[in-house]
């Protein structure tokens, strides 16, 4: 196969665009079009600080490769989750976060579960009886929580995360499946700013996740490879396998399920939009980040509950 | 001698003279999740794959972040 561009051969094959590349074409289109996409969904502008969250994985990465070579002024947040696994798998994601940051000199933020709050993430959710065994929703919860409160407490005017399409597509496949009004609404490429809330955009909203890989390693960005030991067996696994399966026989299948709902949606085809939950939004006491019932935020009671286990003699030492 | 694809922890063979789309869908691997290199450079599917070839499939899937 040969690059539509200069005609040598081709490393990067689109089957969903007709688009096959070389190399050198391929890491010049990548910025471009995400670029385009920056734009078209109006997620922010060269005047904006924006707060990349990296997690040393091949998405973040490279969305921070991109942003910086299309010269936007853009920090890393990490997160370190004190998840280990048996890979330590939090340090290795780490120090491939650092190392990706040194070697461009980027700033990078560190912020450490642990430290901030006095127990990991897995110690977290231990402790607090959340999530069935998994540490995953409480994971989720604190990550959100704190890539707001540092957007928020250093000034950033958005926050940009790593997702891709096949990220974006098993979360629309999952909430189609059940009918889930509420999280199709707020499903977007970006999501602006509320109280307590920075603005979030997804700028590789529409990369597949097999182009993300194959920007990775032609531009040499070393990444964690392993998964997250928790993600072993997830749903969102499942589902992107299953897309895969669509997508190998129907070239483009997973794309136009996601573009297809966001038209749908823009022009109110899919459900009339009802500003409810706004309304019903009180700020936490303790964070000041809205939640839906007045008190303290999910995440302000979770460590209330946690501390207050902490002080009493306990399992863990 | 024969071609050899490495995923993960997993060993497959296959014959020489098919295509790398082919050997993919002989050892049930999609070809969506995957990028084959071969000495380090990526390959596409219409690539043959010829004889004493190692394949390396690196999986594109990530889960929750
Ligand atoms: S799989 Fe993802 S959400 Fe679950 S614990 Fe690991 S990093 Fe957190
Ligand atoms: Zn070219
Ligand atoms: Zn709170």
């Amino acid at each position: 196969m040969k690059c539509k561009k200069c005609g040598n051969k081709a490393s990067v094959n689109m089957r969903q665009h007709k688009l096959a590349l070389c190399r050198d074409h391929y890491l010049e289109w990548v910025p471009e079009q995400t670029e385009r996409f920056i734009t078209k969904y109006e997620m922010f502008t060269r005047d904006e600080k924006i707060l990349v969250a990296v997690s040393g994985g091949k998405d973040s990465l490279a969305l921070w490769d991109i942003l910086t070579r299309l010269g936007y002024e853009a920090d890393g947040l990490y997160l370190g989750l004190g998840i280990d696994g048996g890979i330590d798998y939090s340090h290795e994601s780490q120090r491939l976060a650092e190392k990706f940051a040194n070697e461009y000199n980027l700033k990078l933020h560190i912020v450490d579960i642990e430290k901030e709050y006095g127990q990991s993430i897995p110690v977290l959710s231990e402790m607090s009886h959340r999530g069935h065994g998994k540490p995953c929703a409480v994971c989720g919860l604190t990550k959100r929580h704190e890539m707001n409160r540092i957007a928020r407490d250093l000034g950033y005017d958005v926050l940009a995360t790593g997702h891709n399409l096949d990220d974006e597509a098993a979360v629309l496949f999952g909430n189609t499946l059940m009918w889930d009004a509420n999280y199709l609404l707020r499903q977007g490429p970006v999501l602006p700013a509320t109280p307590g809330l920075a603005r979030k955009a997804k700028p590789l909203c529409r990369f597949y996740e097999r182009e993300m890989t194959a920007y990775c390693l032609l531009r040499g960005i070393e990444y964690i490879y392993e998964e997250c030991p928790f993600a072993e067996g997830s749903t969102s696994i499942y589902y992107k396998e299953l897309l895969n399966q669509l997508e190998t026989t129907r070239p483009g299948a997973k794309l136009t399920f996601y573009l297809r709902f966001l038209e749908a949606r823009k022009n109110g085809e899919l459900f009339v939009e009802k500003n409810v939950e706004q309304a019903h939004l009180h700020p936490c006491p303790n964070c000041g980040q809205p939640t839906s019932a007045p008190g303290l935020c999910s995440f302000c009671r979770m460590i209330e509950r946690v501390n207050s286990i902490e002080s009493v003699p306990g399992p863990s030492s | 001698m024969a071609v050899k694809l490495i995923l993960r922890d997993e060993e497959y063979e296959v014959k020489p003279g098919m295509t790398l789309l082919s050997a993919l869908q002989k050892i049930n691997v999609v070809p969506e999740s995957v990028i084959a290199t071969r000495d380090g450079e990526m390959i596409l599917e219409d690539e043959i794959l010829k004889d004493g070839d190692v394949i390396k499939l690196i999986a594109v899937i990530s889960g929750g972040r």
